[in-house]
């Protein structure tokens, strides 16, 4: 299974952080340091796995965004890396040529994607137009709720 | 009260900041404004707020505060409440907070939502972080829901059954029944997340295992069917059909045809079709055929396959990509024990790897290089590892050097190859060398008798160079001071014996003691290696006693006294020693020996023997061991008892 996932900009920054197994809060931050650090350390065309301390590393650089994910020393990295490819491709078909400021933007909207794509670590979905459509249906429910309410729309969503 | 201000507007502030104190003013004023609208209990933009906090968490400030505030928004009944609700959850909460259980009541309810998108949510939010104790509340619900015919629903269940297994591993037999025709699903995503159900179950129990050997014909259908079919645009990815389903399936068989002959044979030819039949030209392809070359060498496949496998690794070598290349390499490092011939046929395309630009390739190539050295290669390898040695980045030196200690150490053709090699890891990479390695590396020495004259001739020569390298050091005070009269009487047999006197050899020890470059355990191999001349040459009369070194002044001390009162002692006590044997597996922690020169005479009864050194404390000092005499039998101990001696 997966165990984490982290997307990180250039910098550092962090930009969404997916948790599958129960870490403390201070872990948390350490693990997130360790991964930026060690991946932001890797020269430009070194291959995109690492060993940290149990853990299969798999990363892959998008743009400016660094997709980082944590596996099980069992898990086959190869597939790992489409998994990453993957849910760029879903966060591209959503927003439409995703860039790092969507994401920063819209980061809810970039974690319900990931939660109809992975569960408890493991892929959910593999075929893209389920996943797409089952997004939109949500996100109408979303709007529908808005557009019923008493609200002024000043007042709605985010 | 005005309205709270939206996320993005939020967001777009908090980016305008120009240093982190700016961004730390705008953020506590927002969360003052957040903390006194939870206060006031305001439903409208509760939601707003949390999703506000959460984007602020994630800049790494605190949001505990809002914890309780997530539950509020799960327990309401829109459904943008519970979306953001469930997110924060799955960010604040987790299993160590006791609050986390005030959710499961929600989950519950959620579970049994008319809307699948709410029950989604529930399921997801239970998958991820439930705990132990949720787990336990709700696995009923979820079984429910893995039987339900709405896929949607069952393929969240069936990883949601994942995570309560993982948690509750005694759960799992609830979730049998629901398993029955998991398999007969058209859905992919219902397929997938049941072989995954599947697997975790395999992995869990061998009961479950024999219980499901039986998919295995399903199984292969199902594989056929993912390969033979055409052009399915849902599923595709790069020309192949679903490889996320097909890898899970491999990785299933994998589990089920392990030790089983009969499954192993009904996989075999569906095994054979997807390793030649698999497009490469793409990571997606190789990611299944890396998956199916695991799956063969881990079942009771038939020789012919095996060798298929590991071609396609060969193959894997040779590849551009730097991932294909390191995954070939890891796979082969788990099959170099079984199939160790077929690996060695790919022997020089791993040496290669050693010179790949890529620190993860180097390593695994080093190992694996490590693991392929045999009696039959040996010369040929350890001059492609030393080559490494020589060139490699620091990282890899240690390991490399432990490692070709311990290949010269079973393969070495001869003694003098041997020393040889033991010269070039000294002088190439002597500071990188494990400290452990000194011990054992003079226990190897002393073992090759032969060769005595050699060795500490060469040892000499490299101290002439460099004294630097402490390890080489060590070992080279070790030799002169042990073999110093051959080093001066010229006999060595192997190469030119090199002309030396007594005083230039005491000279070279000497220059180790003051030198700034000696550390303090290597100060203390150089005294007593003088010490130890003063009976092999006659120039040696007293041994300078001070020293800002505690252990040195000892020593130097001690020895002195040797000289003054116990003078008819010295030349038994410094005697040439033995050949030392292990007596454990890790080197010589404990030797005992004795050089059967005495006889045991009667224990004098007004001093009590003196014990040997406990394991722990030789270890803690694994530098010199001195032998002397105690009411007439020997112990060979450490020298931190010799000032105990001299009090008896």
């Amino acid at each position: 299974m997966m165990h984490f996932l982290l997307l990180f900009s250039r910098q550092g920054k962090l930009r969404l952080q997916k948790w599958f197994t129960p870490v403390p809060e201070r872990e948390k931050k350490k693990i997130v340091r360790d991964m930026t650090t060690m991946v932001l350390g890797r020269k430009p065309r070194s291959c995109n796995f690492l060993h940290w301390k149990d853990l299969k590393i798999v990363y892959k650089k998008y743009a400016s965004l660094y997709f980082c994910c944590g596996l099980d020393a069992e898990e086959n990295e190869l597939l790992a890396l489409e998994v990453l490819h993957r849910y760029v491709e879903l966060l591209d078909k959503y927003f439409g040529n995703v860039c790092e400021l969507d994401i920063i933007f819209n980061f809810e909207k970039a974690y319900f994607i990931l939660d109809e794509f992975l569960l408890g670590g493991e892929v959910q979905e593999t075929s893209k137009q389920v996943l797409s459509r089952s997004i939109e249906a949500s996100d109408m429910l979303q709007e529908a709720e808005i557009d019923n309410s008493d609200y002024d729309l000043e007042l709605g969503w985010p | 009260m005005p309205a709270p201000i939206r996320l993005r507007e939020l967001i777009r502030t908090i980016r305008t900041a120009r240093t982190q104190a700016e961004e730390r003013e705008m953020i506590q004023k927002e969360c003052a404004a957040i903390r006194s609208s939870f206060r006031e209990e305001d439903n409208t933009y509760r939601c707003r707020n949390v999703a506000k906090l959460l984007y602020m968490h994630m800049l790494g400030y605190p949001a505990h505060f809002g914890q309780l505030e997530c539950l509020k928004l799960i327990a309401s009944q829109k459904f943008t409440d519970k979306r953001i609700g469930y997110l924060g959850a799955m960010l604040l909460l987790d299993e160590r907070q006791d609050v986390h259980l005030l959710m499961t009541n929600c989950i519950k309810n959620d579970l049994n939502h008319s809307t699948q998108y709410v029950q989604g949510l529930a399921l997801c939010t239970l998958g991820c972080m439930g705990s132990s104790e949720m787990c336990r509340d709700l696995a009923g619900e979820v079984e429910k829901l893995l039987k339900t015919s709405n896929s949607y629903l069952r393929k969240k269940a069936a990883l949601c059954a994942v995570h309560v297994i993982r948690k509750v591993p005694e759960l799992m037999e609830m979730f049998l029944p629901a398993t029955k025709n998991l398999l007969s699903e058209k859905n992919h995503g219902v397929l997938h997340t049941s072989v995954v159900l599947l697997t975790e179950m395999c992995e869990r129990s061998p009961d479950m295992l024999l219980h499901f050997r039986k998919l295995v014909p399903q199984l292969v259908r199902i594989l056929k069917n993912l390969i033979m079919s055409g052009y399915s645009p849902e599923h595709d990815v790069s020309g192949i059909s679903d490889p996320f389903l097909q890898v899970r399936i491999l990785r299933l068989l994998r589990i089920l045809g392990r030790s089983d002959d009969d499954s192993s044979e009904a996989m075999n030819d569906i095994l054979a079709q997807v390793a030649t039949n698999t497009e490469t030209s793409k990571n997606v392809g190789n990611a299944i055929l890396y998956e199916t070359v695991l799956t063969i060498m881990d079942i009771k496949s038939e020789s012919g396959l095996r060798v298929l496998a590991i071609n396609i690794l060969g193959r894997f070598l040779l590849n551009n990509d730097k991932n294909i290349r390191y995954v070939a390499l890891t796979s082969l490092l788990k099959t170099v024990q079984t199939d160790h011939n077929a690996v060695q046929r790919h022997r020089s395309t791993i040496v290669d790897c050693l010179k790949d630009l890529d620190v993860s390739i180097k390593r695994r190539a080093m190992e694996l290089s490590f693991a392929l050295v045999n009696g039959n290669n040996i010369r040929g390898m350890m001059k492609e590892l030393l080559y490494f040695l020589d060139s490699c980045d620091p990282e890899f030196k240690a390991d490399c050097a432990s490692g070709v200690f311990l290949a010269a150490e079973k393969y070495a053709p001869s003694k003098r190859w041997h020393i040889d090699t033991i010269m070039r890891v000294l002088t190439t990479a002597g500071s990188y060398v494990r400290d452990d390695s000194v011990p054992n590396l003079i226990q190897l020495i002393t073992n090759s008798v032969e060769m005595h004259a050699y060795t500490v001739q060469r040892l000499y020569k490299a101290l002439l160079d460099d004294i630097s390298q402490q390890p080489l050091v060590q070992v080279s005070s070790w030799c002169i001071g042990e073999y110093g009269d051959l080093l001066v009487s010229g006999q060595c047999e192997e190469e030119e014996p090199i002309q030396v006197t007594e005083d230039e050899v005491l000279d070279v020890l000497e220059g180790l003691l003051v030198s700034n470059l000696s550390t303090p355990v290597t100060r203390g191999y150089s005294l007593t290696a003088i010490m130890k001349l003063s009976t092999r040459f006659s120039s040696v009369v007293s041994i300078y006693g001070s020293s800002i070194d505690v252990e040195l002044q000892q020593r130097a001390v001690e020895y002195n006294a040797l000289f003054k009162k116990y003078d008819h002692m010295r030349p038994a006590l410094l005697e040439r020693m033995p050949i030392m044997e292990k007596t454990a597996s890790n080197g010589p922690t404990e030797i005992v020996q004795t050089n059967g020169e005495t006889e045991p005479s009667v224990p004098d009864t007004k001093h009590p023997p003196l014990v040997t050194q406990p394991a722990n404390q030789v270890t803690a000092r694994s530098h010199d061991i001195s032998v002397f005499t105690i009411d007439g039998s020997f112990f060979v101990t450490d020298d931190v008892l010799l000032n105990q001696w001299f009090n008896i």
